[in-house]
């Protein structure tokens, strides 16, 4: 590492003490798969000293064996992490970069340009400062330099800059850099990029990277390096209203309980009025705990520890805000969804939502519309699939506070993670709160389920039969319907094919119909049981989720839960309707059990199988359990 | 670290500093049997100085877990129990009982293998035992070309393997900690920061390290142009070798008979720093394990280890 290298010779204690106060900008660069945005990096890396011998000497072996640059350094080289991904000469994720300058530190997304790879863009930009986006100066303005540009204005990157690359193999044409330049600036103009620097360079041959290139005359501008380290660090976060989600409570001993946190906007200092947020109480802050010592102020981006001066109840996932601008509290958003999972979106199944450092259930609406990314053109859309942007509303189970995503992106942004698999599926930024939900409150009613139960004289309940199509799910409901109608309990029978001829008509049989389906299903289960009926529920519900969220609409006890548990080779022996025939025939398309899964469940009230036991023995066991349950008398 | 502020900006190092509390936090808060891998290496120290930082005026809400192989440098033991102790922390320590019984050692089983079962399996085994569902590393994102990709929060499955298409997406300072089925993570609060970073922290923050990373004259062999410190009479001398004492320095720690030792006169940590910065080979060269093949450390990753 030779640069300042004479200053680290000679005096290493200035050295260090110059670097202490370096600031630090992330950014990312974005670019198509040939673009040179790999060998861009190589040399700033390069040109930064920062690439070391043992790492230039398998440099120059990789160049040779798989390089793309004849006898040269071929510096993308230096990046491909995965060994795959280095034999496929695409990168396919994002990768985090290191480098300084004596003015500097930097670390630099790197993120693929390929046409499928959207939410690892987002993902890099998410925690960018400032973007570099590539455009090949032979091919001018792409399809794919809009999308990036698109989502580098979407997730909120203020400064953007345009290298205008491989600029020696267009003879450093000032023409056509200049088309370039306007042809970007007219379709910035549209997506609300405000400020654009606009840079000629050939990364590999080092033109305006760290000095002026002697090929541009006709340039003034600052070199790319220069820019970097000169672009302002973002102070809009100091700059906004205080905010500090509450991570974890500090209880070491009895006399001490303080809120630690991240300040995540704006700044605090001991005597500022807070406001805790859901909750709305108030109080004051006391002392700012660091091991170092307390502080007389902590700005955005501070890890700290804060002590307030009444005894307020604040736990995790709270919002302690300043008490004269707080954040919105609500539970009803429109939201821009980014889908980041092979399995699409499924409006209506409840996934948990994590924003700040609280976790929340949350379901989807169908998306409003699909953003073409590509165009910008709104298309209309049932779903999200993989690197699949939309605008949707969302329904969360408690309120939260939050701020516009424009305002501050961690109380903005957040995650949505499936709640069986525990992956994270989809990102959003939330807008603003719909206006239900300030408006729609429950109305309070003077007749509730008990006093309806107890006209009724039985103790409502669902009985929920899950299993194959051709299972004897209905066979053995009719039945059991039909022995507590006649010990003169009261009850409804809802069946999926009945349902299917009214109630649900507009469904069909995808996966995200199916969710819409059984959600409909549970909340009419849910109103009769609030009417004080038994309510036998017959459908293949194939997704855990839903028949959990099925469950969640009932107190505990009052859901029972029965797999028919026959197993895929009766049931299609049996195949009453003719629809395994069908389906195996490929006449019909997402057919559980053959094209569609089956998610058996895992501890279920009572489980039955009609290979080898009748209906009517079914349908007596079944009834045993809601004796024993206290569901019948 | 320093809390003058510039204009109410902050230092690289003082959000590298808040970034890695903030991970330890969410980490702590969002699992229930949390441990922190401690290799009583520098970046180690570095990882337990924020981690005193981040739960201050608490003690940190976790145990050390050292993964020994019985062949560490005597200095890092003695370091490791002196600091375990000094800040009241629960020290797990786990020897492979299966190494111990067969007495596995670099001399004679190769470091491959001595590796492998006594880091690889030993870290299975202990996590395994205790029921951990979470452990801090030290690693960073700097070293090596497959750990750029790394994930802060990085799922493990119930038999310990990273799979490289299974990890989640991290955006903002959002980290999912969630597991499912016998799922562990592993959490690595410094992945952000550089070699440099991490040396420069522990100058600022005047943090211990272990003193073989101070010049000093010790006794070594030269082998395969890499000098080897013979630290204990288990070190098996070829014929003809003879231990010589030389003016030496470790730039990284291990296994001492795996870790080659730098011929140098610095024996201040701004002198170390010094040779760090004009240095011109990478700090993992140190370290035998990373020669075999430059996709090695993912195919160990995959393997579980680290």
């Amino acid at each position: 590492m030779a640069h300042a290298s004479d200053l680290i010779a000679t005096d290493i204690d200035e050295y260090l003490t110059s670097h202490q106060y370096k600031s630090l900008l992330r950014f990312i660069t974005c670019g198509s798969v040939d673009d040179g945005k790999s060998t861009l990096i190589g040399r700033l890396l390069y040109e930064s000293h920062l690439v070391f011998e043992d790492h230039l000497a398998q440099l120059a072996a990789d160049s040779a064996k798989v390089g793309t640059q004849g006898t040269d350094l071929d510096f993308a080289l230096l990046l491909d992490g995965l060994t795959a991904e280095r034999e496929q000469g695409i990168t396919i994720d994002v990768a985090y970069r290191f480098f300084s300058t004596e003015r500097r530190k930097f670390i630099v997304a790197d993120t693929p340009g390929h046409e499928q790879y959207t939410r690892n863009m987002v993902t890099g930009a998410s925690t960018a400062d400032a973007a570099v986006l590539m455009v090949d100066a032979r091919k001018g303005v792409l399809t794919q330099t809009r999308r990036h540009s698109y989502l580098v204005s979407l997730l909120g990157i203020k400064h953007v800059a345009v290298a205008v690359n491989k600029m020696d193999l267009v003879d450093y044409s000032h023409e056509i850099y200049d088309a370039i330049c306007a042809e970007f600036l007219d379709f910035a103009g549209r997506i609300g990029i405000d400020h654009v620097t606009f840079i000629p360079v050939s990364a590999l041959k080092g033109d305006n990277i760290t000095e002026p290139s002697g090929h541009t005359p006709w340039y003034h501008g600052p070199t790319l390096m220069g820019h970097l380290e000169t672009v302002p660090v973002d102070d809009e976060a100091t700059s906004s209203p205080f905010r500090m989600p509450v991570q974890w409570v500090n209880r070491p001993s009895h006399d001490f309980r303080g809120f630690s946190g991240r300040v995540v906007g704006g700044t605090v200092k001991p005597g500022d009025p807070v406001r805790v947020l859901p909750a709305g109480t108030t109080s004051t802050v006391e002392r700012i705990v660091t091991m170092d010592g307390d502080l007389h102020e902590a700005v955005a981006g501070q890890s700290v520890t804060l002590t307030l001066s009444d005894e307020i109840d604040a736990s995790r996932g709270d919002l302690i805000c300043a008490a004269d601008s707080p954040a919105e509290v609500a539970d009803q958003f429109e939201a821009h969804v980014v889908w980041m999972h092979e399995d699409e979106m499924l409006p209506g199944r409840p996934y948990l939502m994590k924003i700040g450092t609280r976790t929340v259930g949350v379901t989807i609406a169908h998306p409003k519309y699909r953003v073409d990314v590509n165009t910008l053109d709104h298309l209309a859309a049932h779903t999200l699939a993989l690197n699949e942007i939309g605008v949707c509303n969302l329904s969360l189970d408690r309120a939260i506070p939050f701020d516009p995503y424009s305002t501050n992106r961690d109380t903005g942004g957040f995650v949505i993670i499936d709640k069986l698999t525990q992956n994270t599926v989809g990102a959003g930024l939330l807008h603003f709160a719909l206006r239900r939900s300030h408006n729609i409150h429950w109305q309070d009613v003077r007749v509730d389920k008990g006093a309806r139960a107890e006209l009724n004289g039985q103790q409502p309940g669902v009985v929920w039969f899950t299993g194959l199509s051709g299972s004897g799910k209905s066979t053995i409901a009719d039945i059991v319907e039909a022995k507590l109608h006649a010990d003169g309990v009261r009850t409804y029978l809802l069946d999926g094919d009945n349902v299917r001829h009214g109630l649900n008509r507009d469904l069909g049989f995808t996966d995200a119909d199916r969710v819409e389906n059984i959600r409909r299903i549970a909340e009419v289960s849910a109103l009769m049981v609030d009417a004080g009926i038994v309510v036998v529920v017959s459908f293949i519900s194939p997704f855990r989720a839903e028949r959990q969220l099925a469950r969640d609409r009932v107190e505990d006890g009052e859901f029972i839960e029965v797999h028919v548990d026959t197993p895929l080779e009766v049931a299609e022996e049996r195949d009453p309707k003719g629809l395994y025939a069908k389906a195996r025939a490929g006449e019909l398309a997402n057919f559980t059990g053959i094209d569609s899964p089956y998610e058996p469940p895992e501890a279920p009230e009572v489980r039955v199988n009609t290979s080898v036991m009748s209906a009517e023995g079914a349908a007596e066991a079944v009834v045993e359990a809601l004796r024993m349950r206290g569901i019948i008398g | 670290m320093t809390t003058t502020l510039d204009a109410g900006r902050l230092t690289h190092l003082q959000r590298l500093e808040a970034e890695a509390i903030q991970i330890m936090r969410e980490a702590v808060a969002e699992s229930e049997r949390p441990a922190m891998l401690y290799s009583i290496g520098k970046d180690s120290s570095c990882m337990l100085h924020l981690a005193r930082k981040a739960f201050h005026p608490s003690t940190p809400p976790f145990p050390l877990v050292h993964v020994d192989t019985t062949w560490k440098f005597s200095d890092m033991y003695e370091f490791r129990d002196k600091t375990a102790a000094e800040h009241g922390l629960d020290l797990v320590v786990h020897q492979n009982p299966d190494c111990v019984a067969r007495g596995i050692n670099p001399f004679d089983h190769g470091s491959a293998m001595h590796t492998d079962m006594w880091k690889t399996d030993g870290l299975k085994q202990v996590i395994d035992e205790h029921r951990f569902d979470l452990c801090f590393g030290g690693a960073r994102r700097d070293e090596e070309k497959s750990r750029a990709k790394e994930r802060v929060f990085s799922v493990r499955s119930a038999q310990h393997q990273w799979d490289p298409k299974r990890q989640r997406p991290e955006l903002w300072q959002l980290y999912n900690a969630r597991r499912s089925n016998g799922e562990t993570l592993r959490v690595f609060p410094i992945s952000n920061w550089t070699e440099l970073d991490v040396w420069q922290y522990i100058h600022l923050e005047q943090i211990p390290i272990v003193p073989l990373y101070f010049a000093a004259s010790r006794p070594v062999v030269e082998r395969d142009g890499t000098l080897i410190m013979v630290d204990d009479d288990r070190f098996q001398l070829n014929d003809g070798e003879v231990p010589e004492h030389r003016s030496v320095r470790f730039r990284t720690l291990g296994c001492y008979p795996l870790s080659g030792a730098i011929e140098s006169e610095a024996d201040t940590l701004t002198g170390i720093i010094q040779e760090m910065l004009l240095a011109t080979t990478s700090e993992r060269q140190g370290r035998i394990i990373d020669f075999d093949a430059s996709g090695s450390m993912e195919k160990k990753k995959q393997e579980g280890y680290f």
